[in-house]
């Protein structure tokens, strides 16, 4: 017994050592699933994965194809499975069906046209597309179809045009989608299926038929030659379409009672291609449109899908107006529909057609804005587009009511678009100003986080211009905040207004509503507890600072309950807060004589349509202080579209725009900070730059302009500035009007080196607004030489069509192994241990913005600012 | 002259635009005219059934996808419609049984249509397997990949009449059994 049992195992032993037989497919899948945890099934995978590898280093063919479909299921689990790849393209080339069959979809599943291993299946599938079973050659045109990069599809596509103009109606379909797919690879291969798609049409098989549309369709859209060639066939498409719906019964196409509904749905598209823009087309498929549209059985989805296609070729083409009409009452039917489905696509439909007819559409605006109250937000989202496409000076003050109520009621992801809807259509057809402000303030009060962050400024911008409101306005908005601190807009909107109008709130002269009792304290009260509150941002603070301020010359008793505060917040930890604060306690010691006049009522803003209706350029309103007495014209505060511009250019680049955190930096307000703290450094004698004091300016404006050159006409050009000098980098930039052209500015920009290395790959980007054009001339060099003994210039042309508006550069120089910048620091001192060279460190960068204004008007002031570390900014006013 | 000015003026809120923008970008490849993009089968539980692609795609987009998309296909409620917009495209999906079955068209495909795609799969492995359930298409995963291949290629409906997808996996199965048979007989005695 036992010498038997022994031979046994070593028997065993020896077999399974020779030739391990793998577990059988189902085997293994049966055994993952067994597995309770995730780890327990990275285990099982890791021995199997272990096992077929060793398998496919003995070169074992017997279980390739076993091996390869095991691992394509772990492949599907997400473990990797790349190293099945050449054996898949073995098992391609094997002679078995089996081999073939797994070995196809192995390489459709883990090859792409992204790894050249692909390539080495060319000659393969080429022969199989020459085999003599049908099936391989299935395999070989499905693997094509589906994954053949151009390189193959340019190799094989003559056996795939030979397989077209077969008689066998399985090659032929398979390899009409063949060609459609080499067709999208290698366009310019087009017409080498010209000739083969002459009899596609004659077909019988509706495989065949199916998918000749196809390639004819893919044809037509790529070429316009081809489109042209063939507006000839509309006729035999509205045959075949119409033997279509005409015909009976035909089980085999058969779906739910309509025939053959791929293949409508595909020749109404091609229809739909050949039409459009063509008379004589759209004439032709004028009556079979109308026949789908009015006999197709719409009980179930795939009419649906028929009609809804018929729909979009109705409206495509160049139909008939009662087509269209039909058309458009078909999707308003489909509105009434209970399938979710068909009223998305119908309002989907609806938001396309909108533009086109507005008229149809807006019969069925309360069937739209039904939608609204949908549970789906696919929908929800739909019913809103359309309903803000729907709004007109008629319907205006329904319509807002709906949405208004939506916006209480909808998900917070559709606040902001929905708050910026209402803004826009307000805007555009407002029947009041009373009920612009109103509605605006009711988007304020409801959604009030969500909005864009030029709400407030724009606002703002609407109040003043509406002088006979403000008594109205200040009233509603103290009401609105007493109490609720939480929708920080409509706080700023608020502390702004009240401190404006401060006096007409106390005064209590409202005509339009029941005046409201309110004494100065009051008013004191809720902007100290707005100063107070921690719901407030720091920027809201700042605006009820303001307001504080703008009062003590609108109230009469409280001036010294005003002066207290002031005093408090010289030394707040909020470095903003107490700037401003400071600059105020400024006001009221050293210049008390100017604080009437500068603390006056804002004059009504100038709109400037920059590109619509939203973008308006203003004051931000905080802004006042000591700016606005010279400069009547709107200030620069950047519109939100030319800040995404300098964006993308920082976007570009291996930087990542590093954003300071500090608290006192909030680009809702950006503009206004900037003059505020020009404010600043005016008041406190710091070293200013020159504002032109052509007109009279108050005093205290000068303080800084001791040592500075005044530029008394900006017409003579801008004075050359330094735009950077740290670490050994120095920039100038020396302005210049072209003789030719005077909205072209000339910047010419000098770098040098004073440090003892050489800064090397040094580019200078600039990049400006859309409305603007740029030219960046070719630099002397890209090395600066060390010890000044050398300058790079670069010249660049700004084109400014629009004289007197807002402009903004951004510039940005690179340069790798240079000492400077904030990456540069670190770099500089790495460089000095003589590692930098071994280390491959990342190029050091520093961004520069350069931002300003330049108005005609003779005020000219030039600032230049280091930017923490990361480079500076250069204002020109 | 030189006055400190700490300016920046990118909100946090056009940075993350921007971003948004670079990530359409980075999947720039999905928007090439193509009539389905890709199928995706997944169980309720979230585990990848069946994946085809349309469009080439590397392993790690391919992953960061279907988990995106299984994430909110599953978070969606039985009531919602069976469309949504992702990225560029639009996403039709259906659920049978335990199954998801959702497939990615281009801005201008019908979506019914494409509803009726899906439908016309399932009925295809429903008479395949007869009455089919995630099992069968767990066991015999790359049967379905077979019948997904001679409905659908490269995209497009390439046979619109049940009976003939069925009858050429029919056929294709006995030729692989033709081949099969002699080997099978062998391994069921010895080597298995």
């Amino acid at each position: 017994m036992k010498p038997l049992e022994t031979i046994e195992v070593l028997q065993t032993t020896f077999f399974s050592q020779r030739m391990p037989a793998p577990i059988r497919l189902r085997e293994l899948i049966r055994t993952i699933r067994t597995a309770r945890t995730q780890a327990e099934e990275r285990e099982m995978i890791q021995k199997e994965c272990a096992a077929i590898r060793s398998s496919f280093r003995e070169e074992d063919n017997t279980y390739r194809c076993r091996n390869v479909a095991k691992l394509l299921y772990m492949h599907m689990l997400g473990y990797p499975a790349h190293f099945g790849q050449l054996e898949c393209l073995k098992l391609i080339a094997s002679q078995k069906f089996t081999d073939k069959r797994i070995g196809y979809l192995g390489a459709m599943l883990l090859l792409d046209e992204r790894q050249d291993v692909h390539l080495l299946m060319t000659n393969c599938i080429k022969n199989d597309l020459n085999h003599s079973t049908q099936y391989v050659q299935g395999l070989a045109l499905c693997t094509l179809g589906c994954m053949g990069s151009s390189e193959m599809c340019r190799d094989l596509a003559g056996e795939v045009e030979k397989l077209l103009k077969t008689s066998n109606s399985y090659l032929r379909k398979k390899a009409a989608l063949c060609a459609v797919h080499v067709i999208r690879k290698v366009p310019e291969l087009m017409e080498m299926f010209l000739p083969a798609t002459k009899n596609l049409l004659n077909e019988k098989n509706h495989g065949v038929l199916h998918t000749s549309v196809v390639l004819l369709t893919e044809m037509c859209e790529r070429s316009p030659d081809m489109l042209a060639h063939f507006r000839k066939l509309v006729p035999q498409l509205v045959r075949i379409l119409k033997n279509l719906i005409m015909s009976g019964y035909s089980p085999e196409h058969d779906v739910s009672g309509i025939s053959d509904p791929f293949l409508q749905v595909r020749i109404l598209r091609l229809l739909r291609i050949l039409g459009r823009n063509d008379d004589d087309s759209s004439e032709a498929m004028n009556d079979i449109l109308a026949q789908v549209a009015t006999n197709t059985e719409t009980s179930k989805n795939v009419g649906n899908a028929i009609l809804y296609e018929t729909v979009l070729t109705i409206m495509d083409i160049k139909s008939e107006s009662g087509l269209r009409v039909l058309a458009i009452n078909i999707l308003g039917r489909f509105l009434l529909n209970n399938d979710k489905n068909i009223r998305y696509v119908a309002l989907t439909s609806l938001l396309k057609t909108v533009q086109t007819d507005h008229n149809a559409v807006q019969r069925h605006r309360s069937t739209i804005v039904d939608c609204l109250k949908d549970l789906d937000v696919s929908i929800k989202r739909r019913a809103m587009e359309l309903s803000f496409a729907l709004v007109n000076g008629n319907n205006v003050r329904g319509m807002m009511k709906e949405l208004l109520y939506f916006l209480d009621s909808c998900e917070p992801e559709f606040k902001a678009d929905c708050a910026s809807g209402i803004f826009l259509a307000a805007e555009k057809y407002a029947p009041s100003k009373r009920w612009h402000i109103d509605t605006i303030m009711r988007v304020l009060t409801t959604a009030g986080s969500y909005v864009r962050d030029d709400a407030v400024p724009n606002l703002i911008q609407l109040i003043t211009n509406s002088v006979e409101m403000h008594a109205y306005t200040v009233q509603r908005l103290y009401k609105a905040i007493l109490g609720d601190y939480s929708q920080q807009p409509l706080v700023q909107v608020a502390s702004w207004c009240i401190g404006e109008y401060g006096d007409l709130l106390v005064s209590g002269q409202c005509e339009e509503e029941e005046p409201i009792q309110v004494t100065e304290d009051e008013v004191l009260d809720i902007l100290e507890s707005i100063l107070i509150s921690n719901m407030s941002a720091s920027v809201t603070r700042g605006y009820a600072l303001t307001a504080i301020m703008k009062l003590s010359t609108r109230f009469t008793c409280t001036v010294n309950r005003i002066k207290k505060v002031v005093s408090i917040y010289g030394s707040s930890i909020d470095v903003e807060l107490q700037q401003r604060a400071v600059e105020y306690n400024a006001l009221f010691k050293k210049y008390d004589h100017m604080r009437p006049a500068l603390l006056e009522r804002m004059p009504v803003m100038e709109k400037v349509t920059t590109n619509g209706p939203a973008e308006i350029v203003q004051t931000n309103g905080e802004t006042e202080t000591s700016v606005l007495e010279t400069k009547p014209p709107p200030s620069g505060l950047q519109p939100a579209n030319q800040a995404n511009d300098l964006l993308d250019l920082l976007g570009e680049s291996d930087i990542t725009p590093v954003i300071p955190t500090a608290p006192t930096i909030k680009p809702a307000s950006a503009g206004g900070e900037l003059l505020d703290l020009l404010g600043d450094l005016n008041l406190t004698g710091s070293p200013v730059s020159a504002p032109a004091p052509q007109i009279a300016q108050p005093p205290f404006l000068l303080d800084g302009l001791t040592s500075q050159p005044l530029f008394n006409d900006i017409a003579a050009g801008i004075p050359s500035i330094t735009a950077y000098n740290k670490n050994g980098l120095k920039i100038d930039f020396t302005f210049e009007r072209s003789n030719t052209n005077p909205s072209v500015t000339v910047i010419t920009i000098q770098a040098s080196n004073s440090t003892e290395l050489d800064m090397t790959d040094f580019v200078f980007q600039a990049a400006v607004p859309k409305t603007f054009q740029l030219q960046l001339l070719s630099p002397s060099s890209s090395v600066i030489p060390a010890f000044n003994s050398g300058t790079i210039t670069q010249v660049i042309k700004v084109l400014n069509p629009q004289k007197s508006c807002t402009w903004s550069l951004v510039l940005k120089a690179s340069m790798p192994r240079s000492p400077f910048g904030f990456a540069g620091k670190e770099h500089w001192y790495r460089k000095l241990d003589g590692k930098e060279e071994e280390n491959g460190l990342s190029p050091g960068q520093f961004v520069a913005a350069v931002m300003g204004t330049v108005y005609v008007v003779p005020l000219v002031m030039l600032v230049f600012c280091p930017l923490e570390q990361l480079g500076f900014v250069v204002c020109l006013w | 002259m030189s006055v400190l000015l700490p300016i920046w003026f990118f909100s946090e809120r056009d940075l993350f635009e921007t971003q948004r923008l670079r990530l359409m970008l980075f999947f720039f490849p999905l928007l090439s005219i193509q009539q389905m993009q890709f199928m995706l089968l997944f169980s309720r539980q979230g585990k990848l059934r069946l994946q085809k692609w349309y469009v080439p795609l590397s392993d790690k987009e391919k992953k960061k996808i279907t988990r995106e998309l299984v994430q909110t296909v599953l978070a969606r409620k039985p009531k919602m419609c069976s469309f949504l917009e992702w990225r560029d495209l639009k996403i039709v999906y259906k659920r049978y049984a335990s199954l998801y079955f959702c497939c990615a068209i281009e801005d201008q495909d019908n979506e019914l249509i494409t509803l009726e795609i899906i439908h016309r799969y399932v009925e295809l492995l429903d008479k395949y397997f007869g009455s089919v359930c995630e099992l069968d298409i767990i066991f015999n995963f790359e049967k379905a990949y077979f019948i997904l291949d001679e409905f659908l290629l490269g995209g497009e409906v390439q046979e619109t009449s049940k009976k003939n997808v069925l009858k050429a996996i029919e056929q294709a199965d006995l030729l692989q059994e033709e081949a099969e048979t002699p080997r099978s007989v062998l391994e069921e005695i010895g080597l298995t």
